[in-house]
């Protein structure tokens, strides 16, 4: 769509506002990422009330009540089930899934890798705090190996998700990862995702200040942030660090690997491609981090190409009303089937 | 030779053999015969959940009954008159129902002393006497089929294979039936193969002139046409009706259907349907699990679509949550529960009416459910159609139980013309309807307490909707103590308010001068109105009433009640309607279950009401 075209609705952020009190923590990490996505929504050029927000449970997903569109807060990790319901069946809508660590992965991990690899037409949206906050503070499917939460006080046992490596298991068409902090950032993989057709997966790293702040602070304090975060553009070489002398590498053996003090035009410096059709590029980009979020690569991992389920669903429906429509003479041909005996 | 023909009202046939010897089929095609000729008919299929049981063993039985008569009649039969055995498991499992005199046509091929053995017979059964008191036609069934397709190139194996037709050849021969659309639907079904059709063709041919030539088959059966009263007709299973129905009350309410279901016995046949039928603008989704099922289903709900899931127990348990966010929601929603055996995986493939208590209560909170029940397979349509009537007018879940008897068990079915089908064209909103030219969606229709159905895409009206409780009229989240309360007792109310809407019961007391009241739900109404039409025929008065309504009761119905000295309520479950009915109404009920997997006998049924009548 053309800038001209978007703003034509002449929508503004303030539009997207509902009359409903925001009910978060002060200082949560979702006031920033509800305000980056209510000053986005004009630029999609769509109108409100052809844009539907569906969440699950948790604290992320009150974000519906905030949105001026059509939405829906549903049940404990189900939201991406029911967006499929509507987008298939209203494919002229623009339907987003707001969701959580614990929605999404946890309760909700089987429709998520199924939305995926269907590639409905949804942009689902992963707060991910790494921590259950509306349950007050157990350990969640991304929080680290030993956590000390309520539930585990001897420190959590088990190997947390990696929600992107989870997503491009599931051949998802795209992968986004984001901060809530950098609203510049934010944006422009929203913007991406928007423009995708398809599943688009945008994790966004959220800062729960009541049960487990700092989690990213790495990747935010101005003195660390250049050296674990890796920003990726398509087509821009993956370099960083606050002299741009780290960079992703291909070795020898094929691998990505992160190497310091590279020197300018070294060949192995890996120059992103989000359109690699094959998924293990980017997995292996997401393979990268450690578990306390150093190394972070930050951007698009993934954005391919494949026809959405929404529009191929549609394609049946037409081609099969295209071979004899479905009418009332239909109805009763249906009705009467092939063997039929009459009473006078 | 010339053979005599003799006239018989009704006959119940029963043919039995491996699961994998196409006993189903062999059941269908007679069926289908049965119902072009006229006869009134009732089916009834068992079979074993496994797809391919060890071959020769009991548990490898799979059968089909079919009760066809001159007259109209409501059940598949207590016991067969004529058993087709196609080896000794089928023989062994089934020969127990059968009443003395009864006719037995037995594949000899497999009565070898391991095979016997096999399944704990010392010796055989067509020689040491056990059979006496039957008449029993021994018969080389395989042996007779490999003869008749010795000239094909088919190897012996799938020669014999035809087996099943040379069977449907002869009983076709036995009772008259006309033959030429099954020679049709064997050369339609193996078009891509015309050799197995040749060979199934011929051996159905043998198998009819085996009957026609042998002396051991002396008499040839004829049982009249039904009267039946003018229409066309065609014969129907219930899982067909039911897709059918739903089709019709898309096509009806001019709603695009959204079918979201997850494969389970004995629903999938819905889906399956469904499936076929896009053209009427129909979207089936084979989701990731029965939570997804539904969950989908109340998204495109949402939409606006005419929102269906299919299911048995134990997914309508998975979904039973998504039940409650569409409660609160109060969008309609179809839900088709398929009874099956229960707890927990329970008898896949048999049948159970102990779903009732669920489909009421089975979910957190008040969580009122409109229940609608059908009482045959062709009243599968019917209920389809009121299931939807409901949910669309009030904006709410229905449930629909029906149960794995109707939905396998087939009847002749009078096809009803699309046109005098009922309307149930709803409209969206599409203007705010508050005081301030806002959208208020929680502001009800002061009639059927229903809300606005606003689908996205209508400008002015996004609003946002959940299960939090909401505010009355606008929606938004309310903790509010009052409010609460308020909306927990209208939500009631309005599924209350669906019996203004229902027409009187209909009690069928002939003389009026009844005592003993039958009360009935879903699959067990052709067990009971046979039972009480053998009590009539033997003098003596009862009443039946059958509810297609669950839940809300039909205002009339404890009135009706009031009036009988007795109410006994048949069930197959261990007493969930008479639950339901004494908590209501503060009645005793005379509960008489069972849960067998397999619908009620008529005759047991008749000899229990007859010991109630002369109690009283
Ligand atoms: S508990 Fe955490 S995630 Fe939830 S609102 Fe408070 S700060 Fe935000």
């Amino acid at each position: 769509m053309t800038e001209a075209a978007r703003g034509a609705l002449g929508l503004k952020a303030k539009d997207f506002k509902t009359d409903q009190e925001v009910r978060w923590c002060p200082g949560c990490g979702d006031y920033a990422i509800l305000a980056a996505v209510q000053g986005f929504m004009p630029e999609l050029g769509i109108a409100r009330e052809n844009i539907v927000f569906i969440s699950g449970i948790g604290c992320s997903s009150r974000f519906p009540y905030y949105m001026n569109t059509y939405g829906m807060h549903s049940i404990h990790g189900r939201a991406p089930a029911i967006a499929t319901g509507l987008s298939s069946s209203r494919p002229d809508l623009s339907v987003w899934v707001v969701t959580g660590d614990g929605d999404a992965l946890s309760i909700g991990g089987n429709h998520l890798i199924h939305a995926l690899r269907r590639n409905v037409n949804l942009k689902i949206l992963l707060f991910n705090n790494r921590i259950y906050g509306l349950t007050k503070g157990q350990y969640s499917p991304t929080s680290e190996v030993g956590k000390v939460t309520k539930s585990t006080p001897m420190g959590s046992l088990d190997n947390p998700f990696n929600p992107v490596s989870m997503a491009l298991g599931a051949e998802a068409t795209f992968v986004g990862r984001t901060l809530d902090s950098d609203r510049k950032h934010l944006t422009s993989v929203l913007r991406a995702a928007a423009d995708h057709q398809g599943t688009a997966l945008v994790e966004i790293y959220q800062n729960c200040n009541i049960f487990n702040d700092g989690a990213f602070d790495i990747l935010k304090d101005s003195d660390t942030r250049d050296d674990w975060m890796i920003r990726m553009e398509h087509g821009q070489p993956l370099r960083f660090g606050a002299d741009g002398s780290k960079a992703v590498v291909r070795a020898a053996n094929g691998a990505l690997a992160i190497e310091d003090g590279v020197a300018d035009g070294d060949p192995r410096v890996v120059v992103h491609d989000a359109h690699a059709e094959d998924p293990a590029y980017p997995f292996a980009l997401s393979r990268l981090s450690s578990l306390d979020s150093r190394y972070s690569p930050m951007g698009v991992f993934r954005s391919v190409q494949r026809p959405t389920y929404d529009a191929m669903m549609a394609a049946q429906l037409d081609q099969a009303a295209a071979k004899a429509p479905g009418d009332d003479a239909a109805l009763d041909a249906l009705l009467h089937g092939a063997d039929t005996w009459t009473v006078a | 030779m010339s053979k005599s023909v003799e006239q018989l009202d009704r006959v119940v046939i029963r043919i039995a053999g491996d699961s994998g010897d196409g006993m189903q089929l062999t059941g269908d095609r007679f069926t289908a015969e049965t119902a072009l000729f006229g006869n009134d008919l009732s089916t009834l299929p068992n079979f074993p959940a496994e797809i391919r049981a060890p071959q020769g063993t009991l548990a490898g039985v799979s059968s089909f009954q079919l009760h066809f008569a001159d007259h109209d009649i409501l059940t598949p039969g207590d016991r067969p008159d004529v058993l087709v055995a196609m080896n000794p498991a089928a023989l062994k499992a089934n020969v127990g129902d059968l009443p003395k005199g009864a006719t037995l046509i037995v594949d000899t091929h497999d009565f070898t002393a391991r095979a016997l053995g096999r399944i704990g017979w010392q010796s055989n059964p067509l020689e040491d006497g056990t059979l006496e008191g039957f008449v029993v036609h021994a018969v080389e069934l395989t042996k007779l089929t490999l003869d008749a397709l010795a000239d094909t190139q088919l190897s012996r194996k799938d020669a014999g294979r035809s087996k099943n037709m040379f069977a449907l050849g002869l009983l076709s021969w036995m009772y008259s039936r006309p033959t030429e659309n099954t020679i049709n639907f064997v050369r339609q079904k193996f078009a891509s193969k015309p050799e197995i059709a040749d060979a199934n063709i011929t051996a159905f041919r043998a198998g009819w002139n085996y009957g026609e030539t042998t002396e051991a088959f002396a008499v040839q059966y004829e049982v009249k046409p039904a009267p039946q009263s003018t229409g066309t007709y065609r014969n129907i299973s219930g899982n067909l009706a039911l897709a059918y129905g739903l089709i019709a009350a898309a096509r009806r309410a001019q709603l695009p259907m959204f079918l979201g279901a997850y494969p389970i016995t004995p629903a999938s046949d819905i889906l399956h349907e469904l499936s076929k039928h896009k053209r009427f603008g129909i979207r089936t989704f084979q989701a990731e699990d029965e939570i997804a099922g539904i969950g989908a289903t109340l998204g495109a709900a949402f939409g606006g679509a005419l929102g269906v899931t299919t299911s048995s127990g134990p997914g309508i348990a998975l979904k039973g949550e998504a039940i409650g966010l569409a409660v609160s929601l109060e969008l309609p929603l179809i839900i088709c529960d398929i009874q099956r055996g229960g707890p927990s995986t329970g008898l896949p493939t048999k049948t159970e009416q102990s779903d009732l208590l669920q489909a009421m209560y089975g979910r957190n909170g008040e969580a009122p459910v409109p229940i609608v029940a059908p009482r045959s397979p062709g009243d599968c349509f019917d209920t389809a159609i009121e299931a939807a009537r409901i949910a669309l007018t009030y904006r709410t879940p229905v449930f629909l139980l029906s149960d794995g008897y109707l939905a396998n068990g087939s009847e002749p079915w009078r096809i009803p013309a699309v046109a005098d089908l009922p309307d149930l064209r709803v409209e969206y909103t599409t203007e705010p309807n508050g005081p301030n030219g806002e959208f208020l969606p929680y502001l009800r229709d002061p009639e059927t307490l229903a809300r606005p159905w606003a689908v996205p895409g209508t400008p002015g009206l996004e609003h946002r909707v959940g299960g939090i409780e909401k505010a009355d009229r606008t929606g938004n989240i309310s903790y509010d103590p009052d409010n609460h309360d308020f909306m927990v007792r209208t939500r009631q109310a309005k599924v209350d308010g669906i019996a203004r809407s229902l027409a009187p019961l209909e009690v069928d007391d002939p003389n009026a001068d009844a005592r003993v009241l039958v009360l009935g739900w879903g699959s067990t109404y052709g067990p009971i109105g046979a039972a009480c039409r053998q009590i009539r025929a033997a003098g003596a008065s009862i009443a039946q009433v059958h509810l297609r309504h669950l839940n809300p009761f039909p205002n009339d119905l404890g009135g009706i009640l009031a009036r009988y000295q007795k109410v006994v309520i048949p069930e197959m479950n261990l007493g969930q309607l008479a639950l339901l009915i004494r908590a209501k109404y503060l009645i005793d009920t005379l509960s008489v279950t069972q849960v067998r997997g397999l619908p009620f006998k008529a005759d047991e049924l008749a000899e229990m009401l007859q010991g109630v009548i002369e109690n009283d």
